[in-house]
C-alpha cells in the first residue's frame, strides 16, 4: 500500500509537491501509529511500584537529613530515589506509552538563490561609496584602538615582571631555621634523611626560601673545587623547589634504594626529576632542564647552619627570559 | 485542559507549529547517541551541586586555625579556602554528599564527552554539514578539562597546591610572554597575591560555566536544525531519518536517563570516597607528596610533563623554551589542534567532501579509524605515564625504567596501533558479519532447473 502510494506520488509530481505530500502521508501514518496499542497492565503496575518506592526513598532521605545526616545513607536514599524514578520513566517510555517509529526528512541546505541575494544585498549596500578603502581603514583603526584600550585594564591584574622573580632571601650569614623557627644545628643533619630549612626572619612561602639539606659522606662528594667550601662536613643544601615545575623536592632515595639505582638521590614527586646531591644537584633523570640549585653553607662557631651566600644558580621553574647567575652575593 | 493551554500559548506566541514539530522530532535509537546526553545530564548535576557548594566556600587565603569537627587537623593553621571546604565536608549536613557528587560528576562529565567525541570521530558524524557543531564540541571538551582543574585547585589542600604550582610553571614557560602572563594571572610571583583566590573562584563558578551553558545551547540548536545522524538500515537513508519521536517515548526515556545519571552520581557521591582533602593537609610551597593522583582527565598533562627529556631551548643565556613548555603547553595544544583539524583531515586525506547524514561504522573506513586510534594511543601512553607511581607500587619497576619505557612507547605505539587497527577493520569489513551477532545473510541456491531459490533459515 505504502509502496503503491509512493510510486503514485513519484508519477504524479516531484519536488515540493511530492515532499509536501510525503510529509502529509507520514503525519497521517504517525497519527495512526499513535492510537494506543493493547495496554500493558504488568508494565503499568511496575511503573506504579517504582514511583511509590521512589517516593519512599525520597521521604527516607528527608527523615535521615533531619535525624542523622549520614553521608552514605543520604547518598543511598537520594540516589535510590533518582534511580527508581528513572526506572519508572524508562519503563513508561518503553512499555506503557504507545510505541511508534516515525520518519522525518533531513533538511537540505545550500539555497543558491538565497546565497546570491545575501551577496547582492551586501555588495549593493556599498555601491554608492566612493572612498571605500579610506572608510574601511578609518573604521578599522577606530575599532582596533578601542579594542586595545578596552583590553588594557587587564594589565591591572598583576605587577610588572621585575628583578624580584629571581631574588631569594638568602645572603651570607643568614641562619637556617626549621619550620617552627628553631635554629638548625649541624649535627641534626644525618645521613639517613633530609632536613627542610628556611631563612631566619624571612617569609617561608616564597619560592626562593625553602631548602632541602642532606649529609653526604665526605669521600663521596664530587663537587667542583669552588663549591667544596659550601658543603662543610658533607652537609649540602639545595633549593627545595624543583627547577622543572616548582614542586617541592621531598623524596630522598636513601638509604633504601635499589641496587640497580646508582646512588642516593633527591627526587621530585611530581614529574620524577632526580638529582644527585653528591655532585651538587646534577640531574640524573627526568624532565628538569636545569640542575637543582645549591646554596653554599657555613657552620657557625656555635655549630649552627648559616648561608655562605646566595644560590650558585637561579632558583625556581625556568622562564623565557635572560637570567643572570646570582652567584655569591656577600 | 491541554487544549486550553495549547490555545493560550499559540494565540499569544504563535508557538503551535513549533510545539508540534518539537513533539514529533525524531531521534535515532542507538545506544552510542546517549553518550552526549550523559555529558549533558552530568552538567546538570554539576550546576545543581555546585550552586550548593558556593554558599559555603570562602575564596580567601587568609590564615585561620582549624577548629572544626575533624580532630586530626584541629589546631592546624590553614587558609580559609581549605578550612571552609573542610567545614562544608564535615559540619554542613549533606555537604560532603554534595561535594563528592560534584567531584564524581566532573569525572563523568569529561569521560562522557571523550567517549562522545570518539563516537563522532570514528563514525564520521563530524562530516559536512556538521563541522561547526563538532568544533563547538571540541571547545567544550577543552573547557571541561580546564574547569575541572580549576575546581580542585580552589581548595588549597596539598594536591591542589601542587597542581597550581605546576600550572604556574607551565604559564611561566610560554616563550616571550610567559612571565608577564603568569604574573597577571597570579597577581605577582608565585604563590601570588590574595586576589588570586577570588579570581580562581569567579572563573570556576561563573565565567566558564556560563560559556559552557551557552555552547551547550548552540550545540543543541545546531542539532535540531540539522537533525541527528543515523546508521544505515531499512528505511534509513541519506534523506530520511527513522526513529522514535520526541513525544512520548523518547522524552520519557531521556528523562529516565537524566535520573539514572543523577542516581549513579549521587550513589557514587554518597558511597564512594573521592578526593579526601582532609588526608592531604594544607599546601605550603615546601610540601609535596608522592602518590597523589589528580583527576583522571589531567593524567595526560602530568604524563606529558614527565616524559619530556630534560631539554630547554637556550639562545646564549636566554631561555627560549623552558622544559614545561613542551609537555605542559605544546603537547596539549597539539592534541587539540589535531582534534580541531579532524574534519579537515577527513576531507584532505580520506577524500570525503560531500554532505552526509548516514554514519559509517568504524570498520567501514579502516584508514580513518586506524589513524584516530593511533592518535588516541599516543595520548593514552602519555596518560598512562601519569600513573607511574601506581605502576611502581604494583610492579616495583623504578621510575627511571618506566620513564624510558613510556618514552619509547609514546613514539612507537601509534605506528603499531595503526597497522593492527587497520587490519582488524579490513578483516571485519570484508567478512561482512557482525562480531557478536554473527552472520545475518541468507543463502541463495541454484536449482536444478536453472532458477534460484532462497534456502530456508536453518535455526
Amino acid at each position: 500500500m505504502r509502496r503503491l502510494l509512493r510510486t503514485l506520488l513519484a508519477v504524479i509530481g516531484f519536488g515540493a509537491v511530492r515532499r509536501r505530500a510525503r510529509r502529509r502521508h507520514e503525519e497521517a501514518q504517525a497519527r495512526r501509529a499513535e492510537r494506543p496499542t493493547e495496554p500493558d497492565r504488568r508494565a503499568e503496575n511496575l511503573v506504579v511500584a517504582a514511583l511509590l518506592l521512589a517516593a519512599a526513598a525520597a521521604l527516607a532521605f528527608v527523615v535521615l537529613y533531619l535525624v542523622t545526616p549520614n553521608t552514605q545513607l543520604l547518598g543511598l536514599t537520594f540516589g535510590g530515589a533518582l534511580a527508581l524514578l528513572g526506572l519508572a520513566a524508562a519503563l513508561a517510555g518503553k512499555r506503557v506509552v504507545s510505541q511508534e517509529q516515525a520518519a522525518e526528512e533531513y533538511p537540505e541546505f545550500g539555497d543558491e538563490r538565497a546565497q546570491g541575494d545575501v551577496q547582492a544585498v551586501v555588495e549593493e549596500s556599498g555601491s554608492s561609496i566612493s572612498r571605500r578603502r579610506l572608510l574601511l581603514g578609518a573604521a578599522g583603526l577606530a575599532g582596533g584602538a578601542l579594542g586595545a584600550a578596552a583590553l588594557l585594564p587587564a594589565a591591572s591584574l598583576g605587577p610588572n615582571v621585575d628583578g624580584t622573580i629571581a631574588a631569594t632571601p638568602w645572603r651570607r650569614g643568614r641562619r637556617v631555621v626549621s619550620r617552627d623557627d628553631k635554629l638548625i644545628r649541624a649535627e641534626e643533619v644525618s645521613e639517613s634523611t633530609f632536613v627542610t630549612g628556611f631563612p631566619e626572619g624571612a617569609t617561608k612561602e616564597s619560592l626562593g626560601a625553602p631548602l632541602i639539606i642532606v649529609r653526604v659522606p665526605a669521600p663521596e662528594l664530587r663537587l667542583p673545587p669552588d663549591r667544596l667550601a659550601g658543603a662543610p662536613d658533607g652537609i649540602i643544601a639545595f633549593s627545595k623547589i624543583c627547577p622543572h615545575a616548582g614542586c617541592a623536592v621531598s623524596m630522598y632515595r636513601h638509604p633504601r634504594f635499589r641496587p640497580t639505582a646508582p646512588k642516593p638521590a633527591l627526587v621530585c614527586p611530581c614529574h620524577y626529576s632526580t638529582f644527585d646531591p653528591s655532585r651538587g644537584g646534577k640531574l640524573l633523570f627526568g624532565p628538569a632542564g636545569r640542575d637543582l640549585p645549591q646554596l653554599p653553607l657555613q657552620i657557625t662557631a656555635a655549630g649552627e647552619l648559616e648561608a655562605g651566600g646566595d644560590f650558585y644558580d637561579s632558583i625556581g621553574p625556568s622562564y623565557g627570559r635572560s637570567r643572570e647567575k646570582p652567584g655569591r652575593k656577600d | 485542559m491541554i487544549q486550553r493551554l495549547v490555545r493560550f500559548v499559540d494565540e499569544r506566541l504563535g508557538a503551535g507549529p513549533a510545539l508540534r514539530s518539537t513533539l514529533r522530532y525524531v531521534f535515532p535509537g542507538h545506544w552510542s547517541f546517549m553518550l552526549g546526553e550523559i555529558a549533558l545530564y552530568a552538567f546538570v548535576v554539576l550546576v545543581a551541586t555546585g550552586i550548593f557548594l558556593t554558599f559555603f566556600y570562602v575564596p580567601s587565603d587568609q590564615t585561620t586555625t582549624y577548629a572544626g569537627s575533624y580532630a586530626p587537623l584541629q589546631g592546624v593553621t590553614m587558609g580559609k579556602q581549605y578550612a571552609s571546604t573542610l567545614g562544608l565536608s564535615f559540619d554542613v549536613p549533606a555537604g560532603l554528599l554534595m561535594r563528592q557528587t560534584h567531584h564524581w560528576a566532573a569525572n563523568v562529565f569529561v569521560a562522557a564527552i571523550v567517549l562522545h567525541l570518539m563516537r563522532i570521530a570514528l563514525t564520521g558524524a563530524y562530516r559536512k554539514p556538521r563541522e561547526l557543531n563538532y568544533w563547538v564540541g571540541v571547545t567544550m571538551l577543552g573547557l571541561a578539562i580546564f574547569e575541572g582543574f580549576l575546581g580542585y585547585s580552589l581548595i588549597d589542600d596539598l594536591l591542589s597546591g601542587m597542581g597550581l604550582v605546576i600550572a604556574y610553571s607551565v604559564a611561566l614557560s610560554i616563550p616571550f610572554v610567559g612571565d608577564d602572563f603568569a604574573f597577571l594571572v597570579w597577581g605577582g610571583e608565585y604563590p601570588g597575591s590574595s586576589s588570586f583566590w577570588p579570581r580562581l573562584e569567579i572563573v570556576h563558578v561563573l565565567i566558564v560555566p556560563v560559556i559552557l551553558a551557552a555552547l551547550i545551547t548552540v550545540h543543541l540548536l545546531q542539532i535540531t536544525r540539522q537533525h541527528h545522524t543515523q546508521f544505515a538500515g531499512r528505511g534509513r537513508t541519506e534523506r530520511r531519518l527513522l526513529g522514535t519521536p520526541m513525544w512520548p517515548g523518547y522524552a520519557l526515556r531521556s528523562i529516565g536517563l537524566l535520573l539514572f545519571v543523577g542516581a549513579v552520581l549521587f550513589l557514587l557521591g554518597g558511597l564512594v570516597q573521592i578526593n579526601p582533602i582532609w588526608q592531604w593537609g594544607p599546601y605550603e610551597t615546601w610540601l609535596s607528596t608522592n602518590g597523589a593522583q589528580p583527576d583522571w582527565y589531567l593524567g595526560w598533562l602530568i604524563g606529558g610533563l614527565r616524559l619530556m627529556p630534560p631539554l630547554e631551548v637556550q639562545v646564549f643565556d636566554y631561555t627560549l623554551m623552558p622544559n614545561p613548555f613542551f609537555g605542559g603547553f605544546l603537547f596539549p595544544n597539539l592534541v587539540f589542534l589535531v582534534l580541531f583539524l579532524w574534519p579537515w583531515i577527513g576531507r584532505r586525506f580520506f577524500g570525503d567532501t560531500r554532505a552526509h547524514n548516514l554514519l559509517e561504522r568504524p570498520r567501514d573506513n579502516p584508514r580513518r579509524t586506524a589513524t584516530f586510534y593511533a592518535f588516541l594511543s599516543w595520548v593514552f601512553i602519555v596518560f598512562a605515564a601519569g600513573s607511574m607511581d601506581r605502576f611502581y607500587l604494583r610492579s616495583g619497576i623504578p621510575y627511571e625504567g618506566q620513564g624510558w619505557f613510556f618514552r619509547a612507547a609514546a613514539v612507537l605505539a601509534p605506528f603499531l596501533v595503526y597497522f593492527v587497527v587497520r587490519r582488524i577493520c579490513e578483516e571485519l569489513r570484508d567478512r561482512g558479519d557482525h562480531p557478536l551477532r554473527g552472520w545475518t545473510g541468507r543463502v541463495v541456491r541454484r536449482t536444478d532447473t536453472g532458477g534460484f531459490e532462497e534456502e530456508p533459515p536453518t535455526s
